[in-house]
């Protein structure tokens, strides 16, 4: 298993070395630069040459990058260029706040949405199966950004039960119950989606090993319905289930970058939003590195639990 | 299961139970419109930005209470030479920055210094964008402790209005030694509110200066808070999460007037929305059928119903808020289809068929798609055929300011300055054409314009200088190089409680007289 892992992490290499030089073209190839972001209605050329100059973005493009790939080595992100603070800070900073949302919405989805998968593949074509897969496809269908602001409407504006926006109170607070408060909606609206996706993929797993022969043997044998349900027909589902999971993962950390920006959360993809349209190249180059990273160990991680799982993936 | 629904039910209704969105008492919480840049004034350009800088530091010279006049604040006084190059302070005394280090003339001296000299020991704090403000300073002297003497290399009549501005203010010598290129996240100056903490993305605060040496602000506190959706910000205003919030989407203006727990402020603003017309090819280079595209565009429309009443129509390149600079004689183009028709007629040009660029949104470009469609649907009712190309804010820049020849006919365009000379001297001379590295896109070329905004930059004598501006804007006015259209009046809304509040026209938001009940 050690050995899988640490090919698993080489081949991650390549991967986001080739990411971080497209990120670079594409930042690169699109118009306006950092200097006609700063200076707005002023970007003079003259004004242009200085502020470029100042940057260091004067230099050939591939200088550039490779000024860059060789900092990161010894572990300089560089700095921002629209925010003067080192992108390591920032990026620290939003990370920690985006996988605590992030991560809340993915607890969230994982277990409504296997709980809905399981319970509609049980009841195939029974009312809960039904009404369990309106909601499904109510989730699925429905715009992130749109319901997020229908629910600070309802429950900030109307109620007045829950925040608006922000993920602490804007004085004192700073407590788990405050952020707790702040995260019930971003974390609700982000997970609707993901839940959906895979309380789908659950109930179809559920389905194909529900009709398998030995879940007819263990019903055989005389065991209870809720012990061939869990314990052996849920667990061989789990296997498919897993890399769903990790590929919501993924998704969800897509979300955050408009749920974010919605709820005012002040996590990475709202960072990001603002770093594209500054074009604050080396701080979008930072967060797309960390957010990658991310997404390939969640993905090394569901393959992990999946072979844990299923013994023949094990050899 | 059904103990464990009961639990997740339980958990929910006690993180919500407590009272939420409630502002705490004597603290005013803002909602901005994103995140600040830097709290370094020298290093910031964003109007977003120098709302929160105007609280804590302050410069020279300040713009009185509601206007665009020069106020004494930390220099008492100052002499003008006569031929317009030496500006000698006399300061203020025993006024001391917010580390508790003395204002002084070396703390002048450092400020202008470290912006403009290249080798001094902190121009790697910069880059420092609106330098260029004071770039016509030769030499800061220090005559004594407490005066201070710019040389400058020519007359410059807008420098007094520059040092007005956010980016003159003085920032502490001592801060910047101890916190170096950080500086922009611990500001010390001398303003009546001091930095308290920043939290990316989520606050910044200040609280109050108790040591000010001119009247102590109202509140103990002011919470900045960025909210970068328009929607959310409202939705926050409704909610109670914040006291003030300012740029109002002018389709929530009139829900806020109606409603008595909120008041509406708005207020003139230096700001100009207009389109350029390219003069160096097209049907745009006869003056008639420039003339014709400002009868044709019904400008009340614009104002009234796109952008819900939060600006005025525009008459010229300067806009009303210069009061003293202002040319009242000359009205805008009043919407008449009919003299359009007859200018083009009159013209004899047959293809009128023009390419108009539309940003998607950018500083102060209010609803640009919407003004696009409104004034293609105009000019198309009196014989021409717009095409328009929509781009992302910096994009459209790129592709606008390096001059529309070859590419385009018509392009939005705004601009917020602190000077009346800024925007004509960068967008209409001869001299600022693209190719010689001003903003003057579509190749406006007067040489009258020329002389009198050259000679009004260096006239030292105001009333000179004012009608001087006055004669530009009526000049450019019949020229018509531009669709003039609106200036924008700034605008924000509070919760009744708050008193003493009020907008000023240079689009700072200065709140130490502000209280909250």
């Amino acid at each position: 298993m050690g050995g899988y892992i640490v090919k698993r992490l080489i081949y991650a290499v390549p991967v986001i070395v080739g990411l971080s030089v497209i990120v670079f073209g594409i930042m690169a190839l699109i118009p306006g630069d950092p200097a006609q972001a700063i200076l707005g209605a002023y970007a003079t050329p003259e004004n242009v040459a200085r502020i470029n100059r100042d940057l260091g973005l004067d230099r050939p493009l591939h200088e550039q990058y490779f000024i860059w790939a060789g900092n990161l080595l010894q572990g300089d992100f560089g700095r921002s260029f629209i925010l003067n603070r080192p992108v390591l800070d920032e990026i620290l900073e939003r990370f920690s706040a985006t996988i605590v949302l992030a991560g809340a919405a993915l607890v969230l989805c994982s277990v409504l949405g296997i709980l809905a998968g399981v319970v509609s593949a049980v009841r195939q074509f029974g009312w809960t199966d039904r009404v369990v897969t309106l909601f499904v496809l109510i989730g699925i269908s429905t715009p992130a950004f749109w319901l997020g602001l229908l629910f600070i409407l309802i429950f900030a504006v109307h109620w007045r039960v829950l925040p608006a926006s922000g993920m602490y109170a804007v004085y004192g607070g700073g407590d788990l119950p405050d952020l707790l408060r702040h995260l019930i909606l971003p974390a609700v609206t982000l997970a609707i989606v993901a839940t959906g996706v895979i309380a789908r993929l659950t109930r179809a797993a559920m389905l194909e090993v529900l009709r398998q022969d030995f879940v007819r043997t263990a019903r055989a044998k005389g065991l209870p319905e809720r012990a061939v349900i869990y314990r052996h027909a849920f667990k061989a589902a789990l296997v498919s289930i897993i890399p769903v999971i990790g590929v919501q993962a993924g998704f969800v950390m897509g979300g955050a970058v408009y749920i974010e920006t919605v709820f005012q959360w002040p996590g990475i993809g709202a960072m990001l939003v603002n770093a594209i349209s500054t074009r604050d190249i080396l701080l979008v180059q930072g967060g797309v590195l960390v957010i990658a990273v991310t997404y390939v160990l969640i993905n090394l991680l569901a393959d992990v639990v999946q072979a844990v799982l299923d013994p023949r993936l094990k050899s | 299961m059904k103990s464990l629904l009961r639990g997740v039910a339980f958990a929910v209704l006690l993180a919500a139970s407590p009272a939420v969105a409630q502002t705490p008492p004597n603290v005013l919480v803002v909602g901005q419109i994103a995140e600040p840049q830097s709290l370094d004034p020298h290093v910031v350009t964003a109007a977003n930005d120098f709302r929160i800088l105007v609280n804590v530091f302050e410069g020279l010279v300040r713009f009185g209470d509601g206007t665009l006049e020069i106020e004494p604040a930390l220099a008492t006084d100052w002499t003008i030479s006569d031929d317009g190059l030496v500006y000698t302070f006399n300061l203020r005394e025993g006024v001391t920055f917010h580390d508790g280090t003395p204002f002084n003339a070396e703390a002048v001296k450092f400020n202008f210094d470290r912006m403009l000299d290249e080798n001094h020991p902190y121009y790697h704090t910069g880059p420092f964008p609106l330098s260029f403000f004071f770039g016509e300073i030769a030499e800061t002297t220090v005559l004594d402790d407490y005066t201070v003497q710019f040389t400058l290399s020519l007359p410059f009549a807008p420098f007094m209005s520059n040092l007005a501005g956010t980016t003159g203010v003085i920032v502490s010598p001592a801060a910047v030694a101890e916190h170096d290129e950080n500086f922009g996240r611990n500001p010390v100056g001398t303003g009546p509110f001091k930095f308290e903490e920043w939290q990316s993305n989520a606050r910044v605060v200040v609280s109050r200066n108790d040591d000010y040496w001119g009247e102590p602000a109202g509140v103990e506190a002011v919470v900045f808070r960025p909210i970068t959706d328009a929607n959310t910000r409202v939705a926050e205003m409704l909610s109670g999460g914040i006291d003030v919030m300012v740029e109002v989407p002018p389709d929530n203006v009139a829900m806020f007037d109606t409603d008595p727990g909120f008041l509406v402020h708005d207020a003139v603003g230096p700001h100009v929305w207009y389109v350029m017309l390219n003069m160096r090819e097209g049907p745009f280079t006869d003056v008639r059928i420039r003339q014709a595209a400002n009868y044709a565009v019904n400008k009340d429309t614009l104002v009234n119903d796109v952008l819900q009443g939060t600006a005025d129509v525009s008459a010229g390149p300067i806009p009303p808020a210069f009061n003293w600079a202002y040319n009242e004689d000359v009205g805008p183009y009043p919407y008449d289809p009919d003299r359009a028709r007859e200018l083009i007629a009159e013209a004899g040009i047959e293809d009128l068929s023009v390419t108009f660029y539309v940003t998607e949104g950018g500083s102060g470009m209010l609803d640009p798609i919407p003004m696009g469609t409104a004034i293609q649907a105009d000019l198309e009712a009196v014989g021409f055929d717009v095409a328009i190309q929509t781009y992302e804010w910096n994009t459209f820049l790129a592709n606008v300011n390096p001059g529309l020849e070859g590419k385009a006919d018509m392009a939005q365009m705004a601009w917020m300055t602190s000077d009346p000379d800024t925007l004509p001297f960068l967008t209409l001379r001869t001299a600022a054409w693209p190719e010689d590295g001003g903003f003057n896109s579509s190749y406006y070329s007067n040489v009258d314009v020329d002389e009198m905004l050259d000679q009004a930059r260096m006239e030292t004598d105001f009333d000179v200088r004012a009608q001087l501006y006055k004669d530009v804007h009526q000049v450019v006015h019949d020229d018509a190089p531009w669709i003039f259209v609106a200036n924008w009046k700034q605008n924000a809304v509070t919760t009744a409680d708050v008193e003493g509040f009020a907008l000023q026209p240079n689009f700072s938001l200065i709140l130490s007289g502000v209280t909250k009940n």
